[in-house]
């Protein structure tokens, strides 16, 4: 039998088996009015869980172009002191975020897909709720059981087709969601041990440190330049009250250390 | 007759297109029953379109079961072979 009966049959049997559960059919409407309403609800919570996952992707996108941006800003830095090869390095961190990122972008795209088919399919689902709940306040009002059986089945069937077309929906993003959030978490692991390169300026960025260290090597000569300077001029001092020239040549060189961490 | 496209809605099309949406479905079958991964994409897709071109959406607060049913454009052949098999993979 071709794929179009066969699926739709076991949709039929689906909505056969709801009919069947209740003596009275006016039960059977209440009972998938509720139903209805319950699926609603779940719709709207997929929708959200597939918004909150989007986000979250988004996030992770933009810390990881921060990242590359800066790796780049890194690379210049190391050109212009004349270090290619710590230019390299930080270009080759920057490629090696680049697929990171291209699998972030499809993951973002694929959950904005979801996003937009499953809100869709949940104003869908709603303008059909409301059909029904008229119908079956109709049908309630002017019940007599013989006609009232069939045109509660036609109703019947017709949202729960629509039902199980959305519930399907809303479990496959579901299960799409789960995955996505444990390959997000993956990501943040990554990221918070420095796999990824988390570069807040934090100690396991190497190429800062060592772009800081050739900076901090010539600070340093400066500053022996200025205290052999002072020494030189304040010898005689020196002689005099030894404990403090030691005293306060060490102050402005403790001073002027996390200024140059500032700046890094 | 009221075709529905599994997340996509349903559609009304007429009964005269009847012939070649089975001959498109037939195609379809086949790849399933055959496991043919190759065969299968393009046979959904085809089917799809046709009856997408062919179809007028139905509005949104019509009742109505549908006559067929169609997996979803971007289900794979195993989701498809399961739904065929597996009534508890729909839920409802």
């Amino acid at each position: 039998m071709s794929v179009m009966k066969r699926v739709s049959m076991i949709f039929r049997a689906k909505a056969n088996k709801a009919l069947d559960r209740m003596e009275d059919p006016r039960e059977t409407l209440d009972y998938s009015y509720q139903r209805q309403l319950e699926m609603l609800t779940q719709v709207r919570r997929g929708v959200a869980d597939v918004a909150t996952s989007r986000k979250r992707v988004e996030l992770q996108m933009n810390s990881l172009r921060q990242n590359q941006n800066r790796l780049e800003g890194q690379a210049k830095q190391a050109l212009g002191a004349g270090r290619e090869d710590l230019a390299r390095e930080a270009l080759g961190r920057r490629a090696a975020l680049q697929s990171q990122l291209t699998d972030l972008e499809n993951q973002y795209q694929s959950l904005q897909a979801d996003e937009e088919k499953l809100t869709v399919a949940s104003q869908r689902l709603q303008a059909k709720v409301e059909a029904f709940r008229m119908q079956k306040e109709t049908i309630k009002a002017t019940y007599t059981a013989a006609e009232a059986q069939s045109r509660i089945g036609e109703a019947v069937s017709g949202i729960s087709e629509e039902m199980g077309d959305v519930g399907m929906a809303v479990q496959r993003a579901q299960d799409k969601t789960a995955q996505m959030q444990a390959r997000a978490g993956a990501i943040d692991e990554l990221m918070a041990s420095g796999a990824l390169e988390d570069m807040s300026g934090t100690p396991r960025d190497d190429i800062q440190a060592e772009l800081d260290s050739m900076r901090g090597g010539q600070n340093i000569d400066l500053e022996l330049e200025r205290l052999r300077g002072e020494i030189g001029a304040g010898n005689a001092q020196a002689i005099e009250g030894g404990a403090q020239a030691p005293d306060g040549a060490a102050r402005p060189a403790a001073a002027e250390r996390p200024q140059a961490g500032d700046g890094a | 007759m009221i075709v529905r496209i599994l997340g996509e809605g349903q559609l009304q099309v007429d009964d005269a297109a009847s012939d070649e949406l089975n001959a498109l479905d037939a195609a379809l079958e086949r790849a399933v029953n055959e496991g043919n991964e190759q065969a299968f994409r393009p046979a959904l897709v085809a089917l799809l379109d046709r009856v997408r071109t062919l179809g007028t959406p139905l509005a949104e607060d019509v009742l109505e079961p549908s006559d067929s049913i169609l997996p979803r454009a971007d289900a794979d052949l195993d989701e498809v072979r399961h739904m065929l098999t597996d009534e508890g993979y729909i839920p409802g």
